[in-house]
């Protein structure tokens, strides 16, 4: 059975259906149940913005709100999950990664590395990522190609809510660390999600549209503007192929390349900070492996290198938009400065 | 040494001095070996500071986890992982405890409960909370025990950690292993109250001091710690005054340290011989069985030596693999 849910509900449902599938699941976060010690009601929260609602009542202690101490609760779920557990910790907006990024990259990453393969850290850290919120600078950063950067790491970044279920359930069950990004502007989105349990495996992008003139790589929020751009275009009968990454880390080469040869042309659309991006990472790669392949200089659309405003007027600005992305795809279709002066 | 409610027999005692040697010799024999600069890396060194990795880790097997730090070879060997591999891995090679991807610093057996050395300072806390956390869950009567320097106490995790310990009321110990330097810093210049004992009042937990160059004084105050947690009684914290031999690590000329410091604690604070003088002293053993003690710790540790030299390197395949489960 589908229904039209949205991306909120189909986290707490992978959470849900996880926790009944395998008792060494549990959740642990700031306020993921709420109220935990104060003296109205149990559950008052369910998460900063409900992503949790409800759980406890179904799945009691093995949900534990933690005192305000991200470098000790992210690390005791990464504790916990080197001694057979499989802890969802939920850090709420990953801006707060600076506070407990130590855990992460320099434990959980590294144990089996280090450890000469010998151990398993199942562990997942969700929390919210992006801009749009009216949240400013410290609350609204992608932060994405950090956790890509790291060996070790998983990364995630779902665009809807049917991935988001799927690619949830898939963390949970994977045996490496997981960084999953929640962009929080797509809680409120909906699509058809099954009801029943299903994982989507990692390293395996969705191209949500085919075409044959350009290629459109984003991940996240901006996939939504790359379609948007893309219909924008195929009424001036340019068609785009857009390709969601859903993981960032594995990533789906092939999937990029074998479009690109295709389409010959690339326009990378991330919102994470400009510098040493996921949109630099595939320009790079794709500049590497199909050079021959390009009819045009690959276009990246990110924000500027600059922190995430807070008023509405330049948060709008900052956060790549269809329009942008369409003049991005128009720039590769111009005639490139070589064929012009051959004219 | 029976009118205590930790009684130690005959073959207990043999054994805290064996643990205490084969570490001081696998050691002092890293200290000599490094100075050949056969050693590659890092070495910090844990002798003058066995009495506290024995006396605590004979109240654990190996359902119970611990948290080590850089100085982390005294804990290993106490918590059982194996000396040849210990010394194979801190001659990189691919015998070693990790396959020679850890090194000194990261040596970890699971299998015996050892979570790892740990290169972060302070680190090991928030880890050890979640083993703990993991025991509870399973009821089985795991402890954790996590291990912090005088320096490292000064780390947000490690005082966050006794906050969250308390707040979910985890059987975990906190050791806080005081040996008056962090690197080459004094710990009554850089920690800000006087005692340890202060600092777990403040979160809400018991606190000891005991003279941790003093086995039996480890040993009864960690029996009683851990019981408490392994009963559901909660966190604590355990402060081992202590000494240490060597330099920071090896290379250290220790400029900062006071003239004859080290020989005089070297005379009058070396846990093995204090604890050598009171087993024969007493009459509990004779010194030729101690001695005996000493020629199998000394074999062992020349045959790991031995054997490490003679192990091959991982090969190049090794650097790619295990970076993932499955990728
Ligand atoms: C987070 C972090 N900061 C600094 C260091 C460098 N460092 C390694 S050991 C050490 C001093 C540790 O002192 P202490 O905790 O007292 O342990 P001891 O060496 O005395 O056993 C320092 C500063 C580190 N490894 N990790
Ligand atoms: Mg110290």
């Amino acid at each position: 059975m589908s229904r039209k849910i949205s991306m909120k509900t189909a986290i707490n449902e992978a959470l849900d259906l996880e926790m009944r599938r395998d008792p060494t699941v549990i959740l642990m976060g700031e306020d993921i149940v709420g109220g935990t010690g104060a003296p109205g009601e149990d559950d008052a929260w369910g998460g900063v913005l409900g992503v949790t609602k409800g759980l406890f009542a179904k799945h009691g202690d093995r949900l534990l709100d933690t005192p305000l101490s991200e470098s000790a609760y992210i690390g005791a779920a990464i504790g916990a999950a080197a001694c057979g557990m499989r802890p969802v910790a939920e850090l709420m907006f990953m801006d707060f990664m600076g506070v407990c990024f130590d855990q992460i990259f320099n434990q959980a990453a590294k144990f089996r590395y280090m450890f000469g393969g010998k151990a398993e850290t199942p562990v997942v850290i969700r929390g919210m990522v992006g801009a749009g919120f009216r949240a400013a600078a410290q609350h609204s950063q992608m932060l994405t190609p950090l956790f890509t950067h790291i060996p070790g790491l998983k990364v995630v970044c779902p665009s809807n809510a049917y991935d988001a279920k799927g690619l949830l359930i898939q963390s949970i069950r994977d045996n490496d660390p997981v960084i999953f990004c929640e962009h929080k502007n797509l809680y409120g989105h909906e699509t058809e999600v099954p009801a029943e349990s299903y994982a989507i495996p990692f390293g395996e992008a969705n191209v949500l549209r085919d075409g044959d003139h350009v290629t459109i790589v984003s991940y996240g929020l901006t996939v939504h503007r790359a379609m948007e751009a893309a219909d924008a275009l195929a009424r001036d009968k340019v068609e785009a192929e857009v390709i969601d990454l859903r993981t960032l880390s594995p990533i789906d080469w092939d999937t990029i390349i074998d479009s690109v040869e295709r389409t010959g042309r690339l326009v990378v659309v991330d919102e994470a900070h400009p510098r040493c991006n996921l949109a630099t990472d595939i320009s790079a790669f794709v500049a590497q492996n199909a050079f021959g392949a390009l009819k045009a200089g690959i276009q990246m659309v990110t924000p500027p290198h600059t922190p995430v405003p807070f008023s509405p007027s330049l948060e709008d600005l900052y956060i790549p938009s269809a329009e942008a992305v369409a003049a991005a795809v128009r720039r590769t279709l111009a005639p490139s400065p070589r064929s012009t002066l051959a004219a | 040494m029976t009118n205590t409610p930790y009684p130690l027999d005959k073959a207990d005692l043999l054994q805290a001095y064996r643990t205490m040697r084969t570490i001081r010799e696998f050691e002092e024999r890293l200290h000599i070996d490094f100075a050949k600069g056969d050693i590659p890396g890092f070495v910090h060194l844990y002798a003058g500071e066995e009495a506290c990795a024995t006396g605590i880790m004979m109240h654990l097997n190996d359902n119970d986890r611990i948290a080590s730090t850089h100085r982390g070879h005294g804990h290993c060997i106490a918590k059982g992982v194996d000396v040849h591999e210990m010394m194979a891995e801190i001659y990189g090679r691919s015998t070693g405890a990790c396959r020679g991807k850890g090194g000194s610093m990261h040596i970890a057996d699971l299998s015996k409960g050892m979570m790892g050395a740990n290169g972060i300072l302070g680190a090991g806390a928030p880890l050890i909370c979640g083993a703990a956390l993991a025991a509870k869950f399973r009821g089985d009567g795991g402890v954790g025990i996590t291990f912090v320097g005088d320096g490292a106490s000064n780390q947000g995790t490690f005082l966050e950690s006794m906050n969250l310990a308390a707040v979910w009321n985890l059987p975990v110990i906190f050791v806080v292993e005081n040996n008056g330097y962090a690197e080459s810093t004094a710990m009554e210049w850089a920690v800000s109250c006087d005692s340890y004992i202060d600092r777990a009042t403040g979160f809400g937990l018991p606190g000891v001091t005991v003279d941790g160059t003093d086995f039996f004084a480890v040993y009864e105050a960690a029996g009683e710690i851990v019981k408490r947690a392994r009963e559901g009684g909660g966190p604590a914290l355990l402060e081992c005054n202590m000494v240490r031999f060597y330099g920071h690590f090896e290379g250290d000329a220790q400029t900062y340290r006071a003239k004859g410091e080290v020989e005089n604690l070297r005379a009058n604070r070396d846990c093995i011989k204090l604890l050598a003088q009171r087993l024969t002293e007493t009459g509990t053993v004779a010194p030729a069985e101690l001695e005996a003690i000493d020629r199998e710790v000394n074999a062992l540790i020349e045959d790991a030596v031995r054997c490490a030299k003679a192990a091959p390197p991982p090969v190049a395949a090794d650097l790619l693999k295990d970076v993932y489960v499955a990728y």
